[in-house]
């Protein structure tokens, strides 16, 4: 049997440099040094400890990770950090005023809007940005236009009660809404 | 993910240079390729973020239309007042895809270039011709259910997944490019390609082309217009079969007509024969079924997905009948 031949060694390619990266999250300012690859949500939740927003599915598919960047709702697994560098980032942490809660979260518990709870700070980002937006007005346009936040448990009809009410409130609006 | 490096271009001539060093990508929304990237499907070695750039406008162009600029987000065109009067189709198209946090993300010029969600294409544990050249193709003989049954070759059957590109294709539109050789435009029709022997080309870009805009000529078809998106929940989620319909009429009669399918072949899918096939006709459902029978005449099933081909001409049918009946809706 021919002696086995070692393979070359792969070159060894020194990782790319952490890149400066500036967000404003929740109202305050921090810069961090991240891998390039990192995207927003490990972002918030490896590296500034805020694990309110949800890793689910990490492609985009059940908007467990939605946060506000400059007051409107993406999927924080989708983006890189590096790519929002110095925009203004909402997380579900940043919504409560002080000890009182923001009237999403009130109708949340008031409705029962959850089991689990896993899908939740997803469900209410994703309220803030659709009532920011404002072109839900019906009970069927918030369904369409929250379908991007699955709920397992399959809370639907009290999240879509919930939201209904924080509309109708008129809760102050997300922090950088336009 | 891999590892990569990242830069952000400053201008569109700085990303279009930058482009010209092997393995690197354009990142817009990021929705697509970081997508592809986690799967391992995508493996650029440098990004090379093109999100900041100021092509995120929408202008009137000379000619009577408007022009989307390619790093316009998809919602933020949807929403446009001018393209939801002038253009209800395309507002609807894009409205039907993703969700409202993906819209939010997504640019023009990304959603163009996309790539086909088919099943073994983002499983690298299979055979695939379109993601690794010659492997085979998984889909056929395997689960092909959201497959084409329209112009696709016996080395790739994976359709293009778009809605916006769906109205675009009906609307005529033409995509702008800067490439490292100067600026060019290229007809809608042209701009993706059929999957023949090259199936891992998706369009007619060449290396280091950057999107630029896309031009809608002034003809909206705003008054009988629509798009019909067939999917297996109501919503967020891939088309089986979508149609972008547009009709001008002149009393009960038909004086032009636009027909485009998606979910039916790797690129939206227009034949000029089954649109003169209602020039002159009434519009009426006997008309609209004979277009759609031109239409789908070589339509081809495979195993799992030959459901599609009476579904298109059903969904031809009812678009077409939904177009002639009201003016186009904006919101789906
Ligand atoms: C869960 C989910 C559901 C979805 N559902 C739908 C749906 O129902 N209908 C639908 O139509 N789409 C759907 N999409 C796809 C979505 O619309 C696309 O991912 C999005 O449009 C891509 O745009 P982007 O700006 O994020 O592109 P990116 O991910 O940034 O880029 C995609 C590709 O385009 C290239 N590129 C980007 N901009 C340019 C440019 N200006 N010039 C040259 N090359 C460029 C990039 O290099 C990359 O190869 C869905 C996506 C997800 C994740
Ligand atoms: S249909 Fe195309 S994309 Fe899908 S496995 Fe076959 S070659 Fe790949
Ligand atoms: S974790 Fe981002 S959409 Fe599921
Ligand atoms: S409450 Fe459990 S997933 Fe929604």
């Amino acid at each position: 049997m021919a002696p086995l031949k070692a393979s070359p060694r792969p070159a060894v390619v020194p990782p790319p440099a952490p890149i400066p990266v500036t967000l404003t999250v929740n109202g305050v300012e921090r810069t961090l040094h991240l891998a390039p690859w990192t995207t927003l949500l490990d972002a918030l939740r490896l590296h500034l400890e805020l694990t309110g927003t949800k890793k689910g599915c990490d492609h985009g598919q059940c908007g467990a990770c939605t946060v506000l960047v400059d007051g409107r709702r993406i999927n924080a697994c989708l983006t890189l950090a590096a790519m929002q560098d110095g925009r203004k980032v909402t997380t579900i942490e940043g919504l409560t005023t002080g000890d009182s809660l923001h009237p999403l979260q009130d109708a949340f518990i008031e409705h029962d809007a959850f089991q689990c709870g896993y899908c939740t700070p997803g469900q209410i980002c994703s309220a803030a940005g659709l009532i920011a937006e404002g072109k839900a007005t019906t009970d069927d346009e918030i369904r369409e236009l929250m379908s991007g936040n699955l709920c397992r448990c399959g809370a639907y009809p009290n999240i879509v009660a919930a939201i209904r009410q924080a509309m109708t409130i008129a809760g102050p609006k997300a922090e950088g809404a336009p | 993910m891999r590892s990569f490096t990242y830069a952000r271009a400053d201008s569109a001539a700085d990303a279009v240079g930058r482009a010209g060093a092997s393995g690197t990508a354009f990142v817009a929304g990021g929705t697509n390729l970081l997508d592809l990237m986690k799967a391992d499907v995508a493996r650029p070695g440098g990004l090379i973020d093109i999100s900041r750039l100021p092509l995120d406008r929408i202008e009137e162009t000379a000619g009577g239309g408007l022009r989307l600029g390619a790093l316009a987000r998809n919602a933020d065109t949807a929403y446009d007042e001018r393209v939801q009067t002038r253009y209800p189709m395309l507002s609807k198209a894009i409205l039907a895809g993703a969700s409202a946090q993906l819209r939010n993300m997504a640019t023009n010029g990304g959603n163009l270039l996309q790539r086909t969600r088919c099943y073994y294409f983002y499983d690298t544990a299979t055979p695939c011709n379109k993601r690794e050249p010659g492997s085979g193709c998984g889909a056929i003989g395997g689960v092909n259910r959201i497959h084409a049954i329209l112009g696709a070759s016996d080395q790739c059957i994976a359709v293009h997944p778009s809605d916006l590109c769906v109205a675009l294709a009906a609307l005529d539109a033409v995509v702008q490019v800067r490439g490292p050789d100067g600026e060019r435009s290229i007809p809608f029709a042209e701009f993706h390609r059929l999957p023949g022997d090259r199936p891992e080309i998706d369009t007619t870009l060449r290396p280091g082309d950057l999107v630029t805009s896309i031009d809608l000529p002034a003809k909206g078809f705003a008054e009988h217009s629509t798009y019909l998106k067939i999917r297996d929940r109501a919503s967020y989620a891939f088309a089986l079969v979508s149609v972008a319909a547009g009709l001008e009429l002149d009393g009960g009669t038909v004086r032009d007509a636009r027909l485009a399918l998606g979910g039916v072949a790797h690129k939206p899918w227009r034949d000029p024969e089954a649109e003169a096939a209602l020039i002159g006709k009434p519009a009426a459902p006997d008309s609209f079924r004979a277009a759609a029978r031109v239409l789908l005449r070589d339509a081809k099933g495979h195993e799992h997905n030959s459901f599609k081909i009476e579904l298109a001409e059903r969904a031809i049918v009812r678009a077409l009948s939904e177009a002639a009946d009201r003016k186009g809706a904006s919101h789906p």
